[in-house]
């Protein structure tokens, strides 16, 4: 077994509740940051344990709390990110429902080392009962005294509140994030300025993922120094990973970072292997933006060694030969799977996420994927394969926001790794006809009997 | 595809006279606004259409959306803007159960299709259209985040997850049973706050 | 004071200028025809505040970021948006990479977009048109049927053409900054977005009628215009009337003594150098209503200015000089 701090204690009965939390040793940062240590500390100590952003881009959380402005007399606002959207990640909701003061703890140490009064957490409108259950939980940390006024009799006082959106991919993006949370449209804000500047309600604002947040409590807990020892190099502790797809054994896996990318797969500690002893096609890595990745080069990196589950190593050989870890969303596809028609639900989910706002991401998504339709459909032409390359080339970089870079790349490594598919598609539609191209469902229950 | 949108909407008066906030839910109302600073309360905008929705018979006719606004006391055009930005507003009446599959990659590769082929089937309906009696409505929509837990589908706020066939007959049947889904308001939402 | 290097051009500029406002002043500063570095803009206003980004043919690419952090910008950024830094270093039309980009983002404006310049009212005055012109490929390569929408009345005096517009919120910034109530929205999203009142109603407001001349393409017409005449056959006049509500400046455009329409000046950049009122837009055509100041000057470079004798006397000059120097050769 590896090492787990955030999800070690999900199947103990009634750890929602608090006082079961409690008996397991929660709220132990809090006491300790506040009793203990001055805000900055806490700062530090996020820095020395090589924290990264788990929400996707991997950014160093202390480097981002440390750009925090802190001007006199202005307010500062913590806002967890919980609008988990990317096809392929639900560890958020995971962690959320089964351990929600785990989250709670973390705004709070948080928020104290950012000298935030207020926090809010986003949550994705379809997480209603996630929501539900956050609250439940601020009710019961509030009557507890560990949100409030004066917490632990320090002068430090908090309020956290939950915020459920509307139904909106990028509200993911933190400036949409922060503009969905004002009570407007989800429309990403042109940066600069940064959030960290300006960010909601036009005060400094510090953005972070559920499980970012989270991950704070251990760090406080066994010191940043400690922390930093766990994982490989600059990737450091541990990650919830969402396991989807063919594989015997789908779910939220926490593993060690530096772990095998086979003995992920394959191990039956984590996902128990392909679903009917079938053949590994290719692997999404880190949620759907991330580049596809044939089993060849997900297993090994292009100079042969092995990949290993960690930021630096999935990204080995940037994007003609890599992936990335992004936020963990790992899918896997058997032999049988069609990259063509999965890409094409990819593309159909960024046409229809799309918040329309700049020229490239508005036109390109949708044409993208009325091409793949066509292609799918059988009707494609030869010439279609060069125009997706071209049309997402041109997407790339020319936008606002990371949206249209995360509906280019897995356009363009589909096309890159897996040529001779699509030129099947264009050049033979007949074979195609009438083939499946996924599991039925009685498939994939009959698997799991 | 032509995509000629909604246009020009019609607007009644009357109706609106009829849309009323219970003296609950109005407290409720005013709790959430209180969430936020002095003069943000705006931002109480996506909560507050949610319960309006699970009120008023499910969708947000003009009328609902021009109640909500003068509630928050913002212009009618911003609550439009943000109801049809987002995609779990309705803007069109829908039954009374809303069917949502989910057919982004990891639920697809996993039989979504299936899914919503048998509800189309079972249901005499195609996507996007509600049965005859008001009951289902069947929607496709993007991840949900239930991809470890593929196929699924969410109807109001509950999740059904590693689908099969035989466990989407047993839903349809519990639905009729029940004759409404559990939306938004019957989270026992308002009596935490 | 910050020093900005634009296509090899420097000027000093004030700190919190953009690229795009620094390029316009070297411009100025240098009394360059046409355009020239100026990066063509579709969204941004300068009038309107927080208006820009949206569109990207703005986009340029900053070779170095500042004298303190010289490393140059990893994307193509929107010069309308972006703030130079003491030292910065741009390249615009001397950089294939961003003329490329820009044919993208023209490509992408232009996939949904009618086409139907020859019954459009805007042709002859459209900054798409221009765009599409200079850098545009000469053959579509979108083979899917394009998005329509019904044409709508936003109040009585302007014909919203929601299938020619490009989403540069303009309308919109108006109606938030200009006009105190604002009825027309962004509706849905994605490539379904709309401009939309979304229920029928009538805009009533002194200065609704600005959202013509913001509007870059012929989304927004003004109703008593509408197919009257192309706009290169009217004669644009300076003009002006003692108004209430407004400067009372206008441009008028005649053909002969008719007065066709009215609109703003508009300066170098296409945008209107005074709000005008609907009562002066609308309502006030006869020549009778105006006092006349003379013809209005129209850039050589639009097709406006083919049918224009503002210069009548300076051009006989022109041409005289020019015979005098073909007979003297001989």
């Amino acid at each position: 077994m590896g090492i787990k701090l955030l999800i070690h204690n999900d199947k103990v009965p009634g750890i929602e509740t608090l006082a079961v939390y409690r008996q397991m040793g929660g709220y132990a940062s809090v006491e300790k940051a506040l009793k203990t240590m001055t805000p900055n500390d806490v700062v530090e100590e996020v820095k020395k344990s090589g924290l990264r952003g788990r929400g996707g881009a991997g950014f160093p959380t202390g480097m981002k709390w440390s750009f925090l402005f802190k001007p006199e007399g202005v307010e500062r606002y913590l806002v967890c990110n919980a609008d988990e959207s990317e096809p392929g990640t639900f560890k958020d909701r995971y962690l959320m429902e089964k351990i929600p003061h785990a989250l709670i703890e973390g705004m709070i140490t948080s928020s104290y080392a950012l000298g935030a009064k207020t926090s809010y957490i986003y949550i994705r409108g379809e997480y209603f009962y996630v929501a539900r259950i956050l609250e439940k939980a601020i009710e019961e940390a509030y009557a507890a005294g560990w949100l409030g006024k004066n917490i632990l009799g320090t002068d430090f006082s908090h309020d956290c509140f939950v915020q459920v959106g509307g139904g909106a991919y990028i509200c993911g993006e933190e400036t949409a994030l922060l503009e969905s949370l004002e009570g407007k449209r989800g429309n990403p804000r042109i940066k600069p300025p940064f959030p960290a500047i300006a960010g909601l309600y036009g005060c400094p604002t510090v953005v972070n993922n559920v499980e970012t947040i989270a991950t704070v409590c251990p760090i406080i807990n066994m010191g940043g120094e400690e922390y930093a020892k766990i994982g490989i190099g600059k990737s450091t502790g541990t990650k919830l990973i969402s396991a989807s797809g063919h594989i015997n054994k789908p779910g939220v896996y926490e593993i060690e970072l530096g772990l095998p990318v086979e003995e992920f797969i394959y191990s039956d500690e984590y996902c128990g292997g392909i679903i009917n002893g079938r053949k590994m096609k290719a692997v999404v890595a880190g949620g759907s933006s991330v580049p596809i990745l044939p089993t060849e080069l997900i297993l090994k990196t292009a100079k042969g060694e092995p990949r290993l589950m960690s930021y630096e190593s999935l990204s080995d050989g940037g994007f003609l030969t890599g992936s990335m870890l992004g936020s963990g969303g790992f899918i896997v596809y058997d032999e049988t799977t069609s990259i063509v028609k999965n890409l094409y639900t990819f593309a159909r989910f960024y046409h229809h996420e799309s918040c329309g706002q700049c020229s490239p991401c508005r036109e390109g998504t949708g044409w993208m994927e009325k091409i793949l339709h066509r292609i799918v459909e059988g009707h494609g032409k030869p010439s279609d394969i060069d125009l997706l390359w071209d049309i997402q080339r041109k997407i790339e970089g020319n936008t606002i926001c990371p949206l249209g870079d995360a509906a280019a790349w897995p356009v363009a490594s589909a096309i890159r790794h897996f040529r001779a598919e699509f030129e099947e598609y264009v050049n033979h539609p007949e074979r195609i006809k009438d083939v499946k191209h996924y599991y039925s469902v009685q498939q994939v229950s009959e698997a799991q009997l | 595809m032509s995509t000629q949108l909604n246009g020009a909407q019609t607007f009644d008066k009357n109706k609106l006279t009829k849309i009323v906030f219970s003296d609950d839910t109005m407290q409720t109302v005013q709790k959430m606004m209180k969430r936020y600073p002095e003069g943000k309360h705006k931002s109480a905008l996506l909560p507050i259409l949610h319960i309006a929705q699970a009120e008023f018979g499910g969708w947000l006719s003009p009328e609902t959306m021009d109640y909500v606004a003068s509630v928050l006391n913002i212009k009618p055009i911003e609550v439009y803007e943000v109801a049809s930005f987002y995609s779990m507003y309705n803007l069109k009446p829908v039954g009374k159960c809303l069917l949502e599959v989910c057919r982004t990659s990891s639920c697809w590769t996993r039989g979504a299709e299936d899914v919503v082929k048998h509800l189309e089937k079972k249901l005499g309906i195609k996507e996007g259209e509600t049965t005859k009696d008001g009951m289902f409505t069947i929607k496709t929509v993007e991840c949900l985040g239930s991809c470890g837990s593929a196929p699924m589908l969410q109807c109001g706020a509950s999740y059904h997850e590693n689908l099969t066939l035989e466990k989407v007959d047993a839903l349809l049947e519990n639905y009729r049973k029940a004759g409404k889904q559990r939306s938004y308001t019957d989270l026992d939402y308002k009596n935490t706050l | 004071m910050a020093k900005v290097t634009i296509d090899g051009h420097s000027i000093e500029v004030p700190d919190g200028t953009t690229i795009l406002q620094a390029a316009r002043m070297i411009v100025d500063a240098n009394n360059y025809e046409g355009a020239n570095i100026a990066p063509p803009t579709m969204c941004y206003y300068s009038k309107l505040k927080t208006s820009g980004g949206y569109c990207r043919t703005c986009i340029v690419k900053v070779t170095k970021g500042s004298e303190k952090d010289p490393r140059p910008m990893p994307k193509p950024v929107a010069s309308c948006r972006t703030t130079v830094m003491d030292g910065m270093e741009v390249v615009n039309i001397t950089s294939p990479e961003v003329l490329e980009s820009r044919k993208a983002v023209v490509e992408f404006l232009l996939i949904n977009h009618p086409l139907d310049c020859p019954i459009c009212d805007q042709a002859g005055e459209c900054h798409l048109q221009d765009l599409g012109y200079e850098h545009g490929l000469a053959k579509t390569r979108y083979d899917f049927e394009r998005r329509t929408f019904e044409k709508i009345d936003i109040g009585p005096y302007v014909k919203l053409h929601m299938t020619r517009c490009i989403m540069c919120f303009r309308c919109i910034k108006v109606a938030d900054q200009i006009t105190d109530n604002r009825f027309q929205g962004m509706l849905f999203r994605g490539d379904a977005s709309e401009i939309s009142t979304y229920i029928e109603k009538a805009i009533d407001n002194d200065f609704s009628g600005n959202v013509i001349d913001v509007c870059p393409v012929g989304a927004l017409t003004d109703k008593t215009f509408r197919f009257k005449s192309r706009v290169w056959f009217a004669k644009p006049m300076d003009a002006h009337r003692y108004c209430k509500k407004c400067s009372g400046k206008v441009a008028i455009w005649l053909k002969a003594d008719e007065v066709l329409r009215v609109t703003s000046r508009k300066d170098k950049w296409g945008e209107a150098e005074e709000w005008i009122c609907n009562e002066c837009r609308f309502e006030k055509k006869k020549t009778s209503d105006w006092i006349i100041e003379g013809p209005r000057h129209i850039d050589r470079h639009s097709v406006i200015s083919a049918n224009h004798y503002e210069n009548l006397t300076k051009l006989k000059l022109d041409i005289g000089k020019q015979q005098k120097q073909l007979a003297d050769k001989k």
